[in-house]
């Protein structure tokens, strides 16, 4: 099922019938305009996840087939932060899920994936794909195939932007991701260690002779990496669902995001990211609900048949 | 070869021969349909990613094209299945060398050649959950008429020769292959296609063959599998599970071998029956089917780390002796 | 039998080889040599097809094959061996040279008969169904020789094959290539070891700064100012024949 299709799904839901009716009955114009915010709002947590895939791709030269099953299982540790006895609101959870998360990445890192970042690429995909397959059917033995919402209070409430409604936690989301990755370009060019990480990107035997300890620059930028997929699971939560096939639908978007903005560009992942949510957006527009979802592959066949390097990558 | 490997040969043969006569049930047949049938898929994934090093992660792709031209052409247009079958197979042949030639004049190759596979593949699962030819999510039901003219069998022995004679058939069509110059040319690619270019070798060309092929075989094992089940819907025809099992039993038993797959089919739905009979062992487990699969995928990180010869590896003799492509 | 006219290379505004001009005979031997950077990389790589060239041309036989792809100018009768080698790792000594004899036959016992022909030339009988990974560097130099010349050509490019050998070594290597030479091969070889150098080639092509700078016997090349200066650095030509003057 298309990220696109559950969220009208929910909207219908939360809106009763009546509203989103309301939303069908509107001209032509205006849904676009719709259509246009609302990706442009999912693009912006996309952004955030694409950011942690083409970071582990530029520092570690790692494509991490595991990206959206990662996403996936943080989804589902915000749900169970969510449900009782915690209770906890995925918006407060988020430093708790983002730091867990950075832990648990670097840790992977560790553990098991850097033993394998000097192999073949080819290799180090099929680890992943190893791993996502681990991760997808663990999360589907323990949770089951259902899938699992949060109801926040305020998920109902909509906020007009211009002839557009959008759901008060979409706006929130897309606020918080565009923050996040604010806070992560400074702590990309202010930071020492977010110097050291560039340094270890741009020419890692290098770093190594200026007495950078590279398997921990490595570990930490895997753990960003991560860590930017819990921040992107609190605010993913509040409007969208998880089940353990989710993993499956992001991997191939956030692949389409960093494949079209560039490998290892932060810029590229940020257009990209705002591009392909729209993109999404525009095709269960005009296509429906079902023929919608091919814009990605698509984008993504085309980038690679045309433009392998993206919009600001380097040539390979 | 060898007097002893062949008569090794003969009696595996025989002894997949003899199988149903000796574990007679419905059970026992259908069992070993699936890791024949595994098998051959895996074979028609061994050819491009093994034999050529085109890693493919989209290869149900051709799998799930076969499927639904047969089961379309019988179910909305009345064609006998056995006629079906060979457009099935130049279906998925022409999906391979379409893929082949647009993915290779690009120039992709490695992680970016897996991953276009696994997008097309995408493409592929969409376009049947939407198009009305294919009835979208509902899946074709093919109506049950059990007779060999409509290629359906009450017996279920009767598919499970079907499978030997596809596996052996398979395995056949790869030993040629490594004892001809295309072959020959394939592993040379695989190994350095610099190199191999320079000695001549039109790498293009060769890929795109070598996966028309791949391709072709692969659809015409989705004919079988919707004669066997009469079911086919866009996610078993185009979902990536079945590229990732014919992926994994080609790894671990050998990729480039030609018992590679057999070997590999055979171990996987060893430790998959293992697995789940463990599993059913625990308090409380419910559905223990994801526990094997969990397994699956912690045995592909152990071959790749460890293994990534496949299990044939393990027996083949090192340091000096060739594997002989 | 083999024309390079002007042919000219740049690689992100810098020319790595500039209106360079060779010529190559049916029976010849010629060496391209030139201090590190100088270009002969790159013009080899022209010459072989995976470079194309920004300007020029290159004409085999008199047909013109510039820019065509690396299996087309295999197919015109020019092989070559790669600075690096670049065997297949896990495929057998036999294995590697048939995939080189195969460019004449399509039959597997025609092309492995070949292939043993080749490699029992080439001295690597004994290796012959040793992994192609497992050779020493020496053995793999013949092996890269052994399968370039399964594929027949008429004219053998040789990058750098001395590279890494030790003097015995390069000794034998030599002596091979003076076999295939005789063999009816043309020879166009880069190298840095100039004990080869003199060994094998009839004339002398220096390539420095992207340019040819001279070109006759390998005497000749010696001790030429020009070339003395461009390996030793401006002024060291007449420094040279001043200390020699002084002695």
């Amino acid at each position: 099922m298309g990220v696109l299709q559950a969220v009208r799904e929910r909207e219908r839901g939360l809106l009763g019938v009546e509203g989103s009716a309301r939303h069908d009955r509107m001209p032509t114009s205006d849904i676009l305009f719709a259509g246009l915010i609302n990706g442009l709002m999912a693009g912006g947590i996309y952004v955030l996840v694409a950011v942690g895939l083409t970071l582990i791709y530029g520092v570690l030269h790692i494509i991490n087939f595991a990206h959206g099953s990662l996403l996936m299982l943080a989804m589902y540790a915000v749900f169970l932060l969510w449900r009782k006895p915690l209770g906890l609101d995925p918006y407060a959870a988020l430093p708790i899920v983002t730091a867990g998360a950075f832990a648990f990445g670097y840790v992977l890192y560790r553990g098991l994936i850097g033993h394998f970042s000097h192999g073949k690429d080819e290799n180090i995909l099929l680890i992943t794909l190893g791993l996502s397959i681990v991760i997808d059917n663990a999360a589907l033995f323990f949770f089951t195939g259902d899938t699992q919402t949060i109801d926040v209070a305020y998920a109902g409430r909509m906020i007009s932007l211009g002839p557009a409604l959008v759901a008060l936690p979409k706006l929130v989301s897309f606020a918080a991701a565009l923050l996040i990755c604010l806070l992560l370009g400074l702590l990309m060019t202010r930071t020492d260690i977010g110097k050291a990480i560039r340094a270890v990107a741009r020419e890692r035997r290098g770093a190594r002779l200026v007495g950078i300890d590279v398997e921990r620059v490595m570990a930490t930028s895997f753990g960003i990496g991560i860590a930017c997929l819990g921040a992107a699971a609190c605010l993913l939560m509040p409007t969208f669902y998880v089940s353990p096939s989710s993993g499956h639908a992001f991997v191939l978007i956030a692949f389409t995001i960093v494949a079209l903005g560039g490998m290892g560009s932060f810029k590229g992942a940020l257009l990209g990211g705002l591009l392909i949510g729209i993109v999404e957006s525009i095709g269960g527009l005009w296509l429906g609900e079902q023929l919608g979802q091919i814009g990605i592959p698509l984008v993504f066949i085309l980038i690679l048949l045309l433009r392998p390097t993206g919009l600001f990558g380097a040539a390979r | 070869m060898t007097w002893a490997r062949t008569i090794l040969i003969g009696c595996g043969v025989l002894a997949l021969i003899a199988y149903p006569w000796v574990f007679s049930s419905n059970y026992a047949s259908n069992v070993g349909f699936l890791v024949l049938f595994a098998a051959y898929l895996g074979q028609t994934w061994n050819i491009a990613g093994g034999f050529a090093g085109q890693t493919s992660f989209g290869h149900v792709v051709f799998f799930g094209t076969g499927a639904y031209v047969s089961t379309i052409l019988q179910a909305t247009y009345g064609v006998n299945p056995w006629l079906a079958w060979p457009f099935a197979a130049l279906a998925g042949a022409f999906v391979g060398w379409l893929i082949g030639v647009l993915g290779y004049r690009a120039g992709l190759k490695g992680s970016y050649f897996a991953l276009i596979t696994l997008a097309v593949a995408e493409v592929g699962r969409i376009v049947a959950n939407s198009v009305p030819i294919t009835k979208g999510g509902l899946g074709i039901l093919l109506r049950a008429d059990p007779r060999p003219s409509n290629f359906q069998f009450t017996d279920p022995v009767w598919f499970y020769y079907l499978a030997l004679a596809l596996c052996l058939s398979s395995m056949l069509i790869a030993w040629r292959l490594k004892r001809t110059r295309f072959g020959a040319r394939l592993a040379a690619i695989r190994e350095n296609e610099d190199a191999a270019q320079a000695l001549g070798i039109d790498s293009f060309r060769e890929k795109v063959k070598c996966l028309a092929l791949s391709g072709g075989l692969c659809g015409a094992g989705g004919t079988v599998y919707v004669q066997k089940y009469l079911y086919i819907d866009p996610s078993i025809a185009f979902g990536v599970d079945k590229s990732v099992e014919m992926l994994l039993v080609t790894m671990i038993g050998g990729a480039g071998t030609v018992a590679g797959p057999l070997i590999g089919s055979g171990v996987l739905h060893l430790v998959g029956e293992v697995t789940r009979d463990l599993g059913g062992m625990l308090p409380g487990i419910g559905n223990a089917e994801p526990l094997s699969i969990i397994v699956y995928g912690a045995v592909l990180i152990a071959i790749v780390a460890w293994l990534p010869d496949g299990l044939i590896g393990l027996f083949s003799k090192r340091g000096g002796k060739a594997r002989h492509a | 039998m083999l024309e390079v006219r002007s042919l000219t290379k740049s690689f992100g505004g810098l020319a790595a080889i500039d209106q360079v001009s060779i010529d190559v005979g049916a029976n010849e031997v010629v060496a391209l040599i030139g201090p590190n950077g100088a270009g002969k990389t790159t013009l080899f790589s022209c010459i072989a097809g995976f470079t194309r060239p920004d300007a020029g041309s290159v004409l085999f036989l008199g047909r013109d094959v510039t820019g065509l792809p690396p299996h087309r100018i295999c197919a015109k009768g020019i092989a070559r061996t790669f600075q690096i080698t670049q065997p297949f790792a896990r495929l057998s000594v036999l294995e590697n040279v048939m995939i080189g004899a195969y460019h004449t036959t399509r039959v597997r016992r025609e092309a492995e008969a070949q292939a043993i022909d080749v490699v029992h030339q080439l001295g690597l009988s004994r290796q012959l169904d040793m992994r192609a990974d497992a050779l020493t560097l020496a053995g793999c130099k013949r092996l890269e020789l052994a399968r370039a010349l399964a594929t027949r050509p008429k004219l053998l490019l040789l990058d750098e094959v001395m590279a890494g050998l030790n003097p015995i070594e390069v000794e034998d290597i030599v002596r091979e290539v003076r076999r295939v030479h005789e063999g009816g091969v043309a020879i166009l070889l880069i190298e840095h070891v100039m004990q080869a150098v003199v060994s094998l080639a009839a004339r002398v092509y220096v390539l420095s700064n992207g340019h040819i700078i001279a070109n006759g016997s390998p005497e000749q090349v010696a001790t030429d100012p020009v070339v003395v200066e461009a390996y030793l650095g401006h002024g060291a030509a007449a420094r040279l024949t001043r200390a020699s003057a002084d002695a």
